[in-house]
């Protein structure tokens, strides 16, 4: 795991070119897809075109051998990376190669052939322009696609001229590019074997398509009389005409660019001419095609993630990085943080856990925060977090149990074998809360004082610049206990979900909503209901949080077999109810809940929209004000209904775009986490104080922004709920 | 037909690829002002149409040598397809070594028989798929020129063509 002095350092070092590029990739998707009518139709196709390729992939495996081979190709599978690199070699070493020129493959660099090959002797040379300047550099990528985002122009620049010192120093982006095209182009045409990737291989015709904007890999083809495709044997899909998804998503969900400059499809061995590049006399349809074809499809883990339920989406990922992208922490440190020894990224913990195992996983797991903005980004729909969370817990289980003092207070948990004390004391955070709130004011002088930071730190690896929430002394429940409804003749019933910050720190936003949802005609209960299993859940604890979903369902079930909905003011629990717990309870269980659900923003738009007057709430004339949305509530799309709803009770309104704040949970509290948080919430401060929006309060629907937005800004941030209340 | 014609040349426009209109009948001469020499090319008759059509009146040599390929300013070969929503072409590998003359210059002049314009990219797939399973064919669909922003800024031009001229061939007239 990188320690904060690690991560520190990638953010002083490699930040801003990082920070930059995967903005613009991630700004650039948002456009690209927005061109397409049919977006989620073609997430749909390529879904469901993976889905039923994995499930079917042996005997796809066996029509594509047979299919090249009768193509006059030869197919190897090999079990891991050590016989993948023997038969490679064997190829070049038959075909007494003295150069190999590559095109980008992540599964080459996943088997690590380079160094096989030079160990032989052989000239190996990476052709796509951010694979050569780290070959170059000695460095590695930082990003599936784009492997040299980490270098800025000036660093590549630097590099070339020490390296190479050519006769003018090279500058322009325009300068380096024909330097290597140049340097590049005389080793191609020099070279016997190609050796490319494989972004998907259709089994009926054997036709491969390779991706790539610059070329290199039509010339490492076109160029040598030897091709070896290396790729893993999740590459397989049906058909050429399955092809059609991928070629309108790849690029968009990527860098956002509707289509690279180059699809190949290449259904090996080519009919392009095989020629001598020094030959001054013949024509170039005089030479013959005789080209030889190698696909080494691996396996190196990837048929045991087959058969693993939780790890088997990992095989629909199409390598296209929109889930580095769209990731608020990545955007920060990039893949040598966030990455382990190949993949980078959200998903790369899927693969770095079924390739290399738990403990590469665990150097970079930590830092998915479980945001869910990777997950409608991804075009292959991959719950990309819940395989966080299971790798999290596989993590976990494979720990001593923390035989600490302070564990058997505060760890009431369902974890038989032991989560670490710090992830045990943040998923346990309602017994924190609840006694908290019971000894409330004394808690928060006693935590605010000099040694219990320390101790906090030292012992849970709390960060002693973050400010605890302060727990009120009368929670939510109490409150609405002590009062009766104020509705005679109800619209609708509803039982307000007391969520843990809402009922213990910040009463006032679940007061606010009880006052508005009474105006509008509702009739409010808050009983006491269990804390919604987010806080285990994001710590990895799956079966504590299995727990916390069950009691909920059960302390909310009778409210929804009377008719009442369950409105949710925490975004984060409010996600729970309606997308997480469709991971932890029966379906029955997780139906009633989810269909009952609704976050109070979306709630109070229903009303509206069912004829409830907006007199009934407090209204404005142009009030201008910044709303902060939360990541998993953008997520499932419920941003739109707090606007409207402000909109309509007269605010201005300006949203922010940053993916997150860089909170989330209990992230930012962690000591080796603040930073990085600080630098993500950086973003969200840099949109709050732009021209027109410096000077508006500022609304947050979540906890955990809200936490991050006062730590950023002297402007104190209150729920929107609360500007209704009358 | 119109609009699909419309929209490639509005999306190759976007791309920064130059168009030319013309029929079978001028097609050298629009070659002769889209090159820029040295100039190589296939011979096309494999490619537009039914009737062949010759680069004879034109500066450009038909099947080159290697060394004439590498020191061209432009290549000419045809193209297959059209894709009318993304500006995209279709490119065969043929044994007259289309790849290598599309491919190894800074210039490439693609001609593209108008009816051979697809709507969009699901049916330029679907005619794919069709042709790979009956020839087991190769093809790459090229869109705009060469491009990397791999050196700190988007440059066009990296191991392919820097510059994409198409030459739409009209029916009849």
């Amino acid at each position: 795991m990188a320690t904060a002095d690690e991560l520190r350092e990638l953010m002083r070092t490699e930040g801003a070119a990082i920070a930059e590029n995967t903005q613009g990739f991630n700004a650039g998707r948002y456009d690209s897809v927005g061109d397409l009518e049919d977006y989620e139709a073609l997430k749909q196709a390529a879904r469901s075109i993976k889905e039923d390729a994995i499930a079917e992939l042996p005997d796809l495996l066996d029509q594509l051998t047979e299919t090249i081979e009768a193509n006059g190709g030869t197919v190897y599978i090999a079990d891991d990376a050590a016989d993948a690199n023997e038969y490679i070699r064997n190829v070049v070493d038959d075909r007494a190669a003295d150069r190999v020129v590559k095109s980008k493959s992540m599964t080459s660099e996943e088997i690590e052939v380079n160094d096989a090959l030079e160990a032989d002797g052989v000239d190996v040379v990476e052709t796509d322009l951010g694979e050569w300047v780290l070959q170059v550099a000695d460095e590695a990528p930082s990003h599936i696609v784009a492997p040299a985002i980490h270098k800025s122009r000036e660093s590549i620049a630097e590099l070339f001229n020490e390296r190479f010192d050519p006769d003018e120093p090279l500058e322009t982006a325009e300068e380096l590019t024909h330097f290597a095209r140049e340097k590049l182009g005389e080793q191609i045409i020099n070279a016997e074997v190609g050796l490319t990737g494989a972004n998907f291989i259709a089994a009926d015709t054997g036709t491969m398509a390779l991706v790539t904007s610059e070329g290199n890999a039509r010339k490492t083809v076109a160029a040598t009389d030897t091709h070896v495709a290396v790729a893993g044997v999740e590459k397989v899909i049906p058909t050429v005409a399955d092809l059609h998804p991928f070629i309108e998503l790849i690029g968009r969900s990527g860098t956002g660019q509707d289509i690279t400059s180059y699809v190949s499809l290449l259904t090996p061995p080519v009919d392009t001419p095989v020629v001598d590049f020094t030959d001054d006399e013949t024509p170039l349809s005089e030479f013959d095609s005789d080209r030889d074809f190698h696909l080494v499809l691996i396996d190196n883990g990837r048929l045991d993630m087959r058969d693993d339920e939780h790890l088997r989406e990992t095989l629909y990922c199409i390598r296209c990085s929109a889930c580095s992208n769209s990731c608020a922490n990545f955007q920060s440190v990039g893949g040598h943080a966030f990455g382990g020894e190949t993949y980078s990224g959200g998903i790369a913990t899927g693969w770095e856990a079924g390739i290399e195992g738990l403990d590469v996983a665990e150097e970079f797991n930590d830092l998915c925060t479980g945001c869910t903005r990777c997950v409608n980004a991804c075009p292959v729909g991959i719950d990309i977090p819940w395989i966080n969370t299971v790798v999290r817990d596989r993590i976990n289980r494979g720990k001593d149990t923390p035989g600490d003092w302070l564990v058997d207070g505060l760890t009431p948990d369902e974890e038989d074998d032991g989560a670490p004390l710090q992830k045990r004391f943040f998923g346990n955070f309602e017994t924190v809360a609840k006694l908290g709130s019971a000894t409330a004011p004394v808690s928060n002088w006693l935590a605010d004082t000099g040694v219990s930071r320390q101790v906090m730190e030292r012992v849970l690896g709390i960060d002693p610049r973050r400010d605890l929430p302060a727990f009120e002394r009368e929670t939510l429940v109490d409150w609405a206990a002590a009062r009766d409804s104020q509705v005679d003749d109800p619209e609708r019933r509803a039982v307000l979900y007391p969520d843990l910050y809402t009922n213990h720190v910040q009463v006032e936003r679940g007061k606010a909503a009880v006052k508005v949802l009474e105006s509008l005609g509702v009739d409010v209960v808050v009983p006491p209901a269990p804390s919604s299993g987010r806080a285990p859940l994001s710590q990895g604890m799956v079966a504590t949080a299995t727990d916390h979903a069950e009691r909920v369902t059960e302390a909310l079930e009778p409210y929804t077999a009377d008719g009442r909905d369950v409105v949710v003011i925490e975004p984060s629990d409010h996600a729970m109810f309606t997308r997480e717990y469709e991971r932890l309870l029966d379906e029955s269980a997780f139906t009633d809940i989810a269909e009952n659900s609704y976050e109070v923003f979306e709630y109070v738009f229903g009303l509206l929209d069912n004829g409830a007057s907006i007199e009934a709430l407090s209204t404005v004339a142009g009030a201008e004000i910044a709303y902060h949305s939360h990541c998993q509530q953008r997520t499932l799309g419920l941003e739109a209904h707090t606007v409207a709803v402000l909109e309509e009770c007269g605010y201005d309104v300006v949203t922010s775009d940053v993916e997150c704040c860089g909170m989330a949970g209990s992230f930012g509290y962690k000591s080796d986490y603040y930073e990085l948080s600080m630098d993500v919430g950086d973003r969200l401060r840099t949109q709050l104080r732009d021209d027109g929006v410096q000077n508006r309060p500022v609304v947050a629907s979540g906890t955990s922004c809200l936490e991050q937005i006062d730590a950023l800004l002297e402007r104190q941030p209150r729920h929107p709920i609360e500007l209704l209340a009358t | 037909m119109e609009s699909k014609r419309a929209s490639f040349e509005g999306a190759l426009e976007a791309l920064g690829v130059t168009v030319s209109t013309t029929t079978k009948s001028e097609l050298e001469a629009a070659v002769t002002e889209a090159v820029t020499e040295p100039a190589v090319g296939i011979a096309l008759d494999e490619t537009v149409g039914d009737e062949a059509v010759s680069l004879t009146e034109t500066p450009v040599t038909v099947d080159p040598t290697p060394v004439a390929l590498r020191e061209a300013a432009t290549g000419v070969t045809g193209a297959e397809l059209g894709v009318g929503d993304y500006g995209s072409l279709v490119l065969s590998m043929t044994e007259t070594a289309s790849e290598l003359v599309s491919l190894f210059v800074e210039r490439h002049v693609a001609i593209l028989h108008e009816d051979d314009i697809k709507p969009d990219m699901d049916a330029a797939v679907a005619e794919l798929d069709e042709r790979f399973t009956e020839t087991n064919g190769s093809a790459i669909i090229a869109t705009g020129p060469s491009a990397t922003a791999d050196m700190g800024a988007l440059v066009k031009g990296a191991h392919g063509a820097k510059e994409v001229h198409v030459i739409i061939v009209e029916e009849g007239a």
